[in-house]
C-alpha cells in the first residue's frame, strides 16, 4: 500500500515533454475538495507542469462525500484518499481548507486572481417532495441523516425518534440503501467502522426491526447498483421481502434490457422473499415496495409526529421500459410507520447571484464543463452533472474538465489577460477578514488525531464534529 | 528455506496495455501479481486506474481482453466482480477486472485495452 502511494506521487507530477508557454505559470483555483475537485487537479498536474493550482475547502478537511457521504461500512470506497492525498502532497496544488467561496471570498474575488476557476462544489442541497407533512419531527432528509451517521458538523447535533418500529425510506438509489443498512446492520458490526460516535450511541438503542424501501416506479427502474442490493441480501440478522406483482411483464422485458439491468433485476426476481422462517435468527426485515407515489405524511392527531405515509398506487405503462409512463390508478394506501427518510436527491445551490443556474436541475449552466458566459470558469462533478453516478463516473468527469482546461489554455482561449495575483491576494483578503486557513499538513495532523481517537475505540477513526475544535487540533499539531 | 525462496523466484512476462487513447504500452510483470499490480509497478500511464487499489470497490481496473485470451483465463468472474463490471464504461462481453486476474506464465506477450471512458457522466 505504502509503496504503491509514493508511486502515485511519481505518476502524479510525471512531466510530459511538450511545449506549454501558454501555460506557464498560469493560476488556477478549484473551489471544493471531493472527488470532483482532486481528479479535475490530477489532470491538470500532469499535463500541465507550469500550472499553479489552489483548492479553497469549506471545511477544514478535504475529500467531501468521501469522507462525508460514502458508508462507514464501505472503507474499501474511500481508498481513493490514498490517491488524492499524493496529489495534495505533491508540490503542486495547495490545500486551502476552511475558506467557503461565496461568504469569505466571492467568485468575482476568484476570478480577478486567477486565469482559471473550477467549480467543483457538489450537491449539499436537500430536495423536497413537496407534500403536505413534510416538516413533521422525524421526516429527514437523507443528506441530512448521512451528514449526521459520518459526523458531518453541521448535522452533528440533530436528533431524531429511533424509538419507532417502522421507517418509511423514500426512494430508490443507492443512498437509500445505505440508509437502511446503516439502519438494520447489527450494532457490533458497525462500532468496528468509521461511523460517528454520537450516531453508533444513538443507533445502539434504536428500536427500528421495519424498514421499507418505498419508489414510485418499478423493479425495472431502480437506480441503485447490484452490489449494493447483493449487501441487502446478505446482511446479518435481517430477513427481507421484495414486493413484485407483474413479474410477467418483467420477465418479458428482460431480454431487451442492458447487461447490468438484467442482472440486477434477476437477482430481485430470485430473491423475492426470504421469510423470517428461514433465516436464523432474523429480528429485522427490509422491504422493497414498487409502483407507491408519496402523497401526504399523516400526523399523529395528537403531537407533531409521523404516523403514517399515505400513497398513490401507480402503474406503469407504455413499451419504453426504462421510462415508462406513470398513471395514477386513483388508488390510496397508508403505509403505517414512525419516521420517513427522504431518499429523493441531492441538489447544488449558486454560490453567488452571476453564476449561471438551471435552479429546476440544480446545477450550474455549461457546456462540457464550460461555464455558460463566464470566460475561464469551468465546473466539474456533481454542481456540473447533478447527483448522479459513483466516484468513478466523478473521475472521469473532473477528468475530462482537466482536459478541456489544458486546451482551452493552450489555445489562448483563456487566461490571456494580464498577468494574475493568485493566491496572495486572497490569502491577504482573508488575514483582513479574520479567516483561518487550514493547510494539508494542518489537516494531516487533524487526522492523525482522529486516528489516534479511533484506536480506544477499535475504530478507524473517531471523527472530530465540532469545528472549532478540528481547527484547533490542525493548527496545535503544527505548532 | 532460503532456498526453496530463490528457486520458487517469480517468473517475469510481457504484458501490454493499450490505454484509452490508443497508446500502446509494453511492460514486463511478475508471475503471480494481478494486471493492477503490473500496471501500478511499472507506472503504466493510466489516469485513475485502480482508484480502490483492489478491493472490489471501484470497476476503473477494467480491461477488456480479446476473445481468445478470455477464454483461456483460468477462472470464472465472482458474482462481486460482476456486480462491479456492471458500473464500468464500455462493458462487453470480455471485460474483467483487472485487479481480480492473477497473471500465469501462459499469459506472456498478452495484450489487453483499457476502454475508452464516456465523456459524459450524466447518463450514468
Ligand atoms: C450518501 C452517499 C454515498 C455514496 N457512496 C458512494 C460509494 O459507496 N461509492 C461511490 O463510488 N460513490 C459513492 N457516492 C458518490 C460520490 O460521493 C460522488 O460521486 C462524489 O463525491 C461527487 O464528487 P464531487 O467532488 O462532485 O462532490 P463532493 O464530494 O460533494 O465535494 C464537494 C466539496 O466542495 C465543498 N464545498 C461546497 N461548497 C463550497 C463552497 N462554497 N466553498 C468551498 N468549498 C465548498 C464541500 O465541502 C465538499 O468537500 C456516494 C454519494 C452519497 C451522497
Ligand atoms: S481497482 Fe477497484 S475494482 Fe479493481
Amino acid at each position: 500500500m505504502w509503496s504503491r502511494t509514493i508511486k502515485n506521487v511519481c505518476t502524479v507530477c510525471s512531466i510530459r515533454t511538450v511545449n506549454f508557454s501558454n501555460l506557464a505559470n498560469k493560476k488556477v483555483c478549484i473551489v471544493g475538495s471531493g472527488p470532483a475537485g482532486f481528479y479535475t487537479a490530477q489532470h491538470l498536474i500532469k499535463n500541465g507542469p507550469a500550472l499553479e493550482i489552489d483548492m479553497f475547502e469549506k471545511l477544514p478537511v478535504p475529500f467531501g462525500l468521501v469522507r462525508y457521504g460514502v458508508a462507514p461500512d464501505h472503507p474499501d470506497v474511500k481508498n481513493v484518499i490514498n490517491t488524492f492525498t499524493s496529489i495534495a502532497k505533491s508540490g503542486r496544488l495547495q490545500f486551502i481548507g476552511n475558506v467557503t467561496i461565496g461568504k469569505d471570498v466571492t467568485l468575482n474575488d476568484l476570478r480577478s486572481a486567477y486565469d482559471v476557476v473550477v467549480l467543483a462544489y457538489g450537491a449539499a442541497q436537500d430536495r423536497w417532495l413537496g407534500i403536505p407533512g413534510e416538516n413533521l419531527d422525524n421526516v429527514v432528509s437523507a443528506r441530512k441523516f448521512v451528514g449526521w451517521y459520518n459526523g458531518l458538523p453541521e448535522e452533528s447535533n440533530l436528533k431524531f425518534n429511533l424509538d419507532v418500529e417502522t421507517a418509511v425510506i423514500i426512494g430508490q438509489g443507492n443512498v437509500a440503501l445505505d440508509i437502511a443498512r446503516i439502519l438494520l446492520t447489527p450494532i457490533d458490526l458497525l462500532k468496528k467502522t468509521d461511523i460517528a460516535q454520537h450516531a453508533l450511541e444513538a443507533l445502539s438503542r434504536s428500536k427500528i426491526k421495519n424498514v421499507k424501501i418505498v419508489g414510485r416506479r418499478g423493479p425495472l427502474q431502480v437506480a441503485f447498483t447490484i452490489k449494493e442490493l447483493r449487501e441487502m441480501i446478505k446482511l446479518p440478522e435481517n430477513c427481507y421481502r421484495i414486493h413484485i406483482d407483474n413479474r410477467e411483464y418483467i420477465e418479458a422485458c428482460l431480454p431487451k434490457t442492458s447487461r447490468p439491468r438484467k442482472r440486477i433485476t434477476e437477482l430481485m426476481l430470485q430473491s423475492v422473499n426470504l421469510k423470517q422462517s428461514e433465516k436464523k435468527d432474523p429480528s429485522k426485515e427490509w422491504e422493497l415496495i414498487f409502483n407507491r407515489n408519496p402523497i401526504e405524511i399523516i400526523k399523529n392527531p395528537n403531537e407533531n409526529k409521523v404516523e403514517g405515509l399515505m400513497v398513490g398506487i401507480n402503474r406503469l405503462t407504455g413499451n419504453d421500459w426504462e421510462n415508462p409512463k406513470i398513471e395514477d390508478t386513483g388508488l390510496r394506501e397508508t403505509i403505517p410507520c414512525g419516521m420517513i427518510l427522504k431518499s429523493i436527491g441531492y441538489k447544488s445551490l449558486p454560490l453567488s447571484d452571476e453564476l449561471p443556474f438551471d435552479h429546476a436541475k440544480g446545477i450550474i449552466r455549461q457546456t462540457e464543463g464550460r461555464v455558460e458566459g463566464m470566460q475561464g470558469v469551468f465546473c466539474s462533478g456533481w454542481v456540473a452533472s447533478g447527483p448522479v453516478g459513483v466516484i468513478a463516473s466523478t473521475m472521469q468527469s473532473g477528468h475530462d474538465v482537466g482536459k478541456r482546461i489544458i486546451d482551452d489554455l493552450k489555445n489562448g482561449i483563456v487566461g490571456t489577460g494580464t498577468k494574475k495575483p493568485g493566491r496572495d491576494a486572497i490569502l491577504s483578503q482573508l488575514t483582513a477578514r479574520g479567516v483561518e486557513p487550514v493547510t494539508f499538513v494542518e489537516w494531516e495532523a487533524l487526522d492523525n488525531e482522529e486516528r489516534e481517537r479511533g484506536k480506544f475505540q477499535k475504530k478507524p477513526r473517531e471523527k472530530i464534529v465540532d469545528v472549532r475544535e478540528m481547527i484547533d487540533i490542525a493548527k496545535k499539531g503544527q505548532s | 528455506f532460503c532456498q526453496s525462496q530463490t528457486t520458487l523466484q517469480k517468473k517475469m512476462i510481457s504484458v501490454t496495455f493499450i490505454s484509452r487513447d490508443g497508446d500502446s504500452m509494453k511492460v514486463n510483470a511478475k508471475v503471480g501479481d494481478t494486471f493492477l499490480d503490473a500496471a501500478i509497478n511499472n507506472d503504466v500511464d493510466l489516469e485513475g486506474f485502480g482508484a480502490c487499489e483492489g478491493t472490489l470497490s471501484c470497476s476503473t481496473c477494467h480491461i477488456i481482453f480479446k476473445q481468445e485470451d478470455f477464454d483461456k483465463l483460468p477462472d470464472k468472474p465472482s458474482d462481486e466482480e460482476m456486480d462491479m463490471l456492471d458500473l464500468a464504461y464500455g462493458l462487453c462481453d470480455t471485460s474483467r477486472l483487472g485487479c481480480q486476474i492473477t497473471l500465469t506464465e501462459s499469459m506472456d506477450g498478452i495484450v489487453v485495452t483499457v476502454p475508452a471512458q464516456v465523456a459524459d457522466a450524466r447518463n450514468r
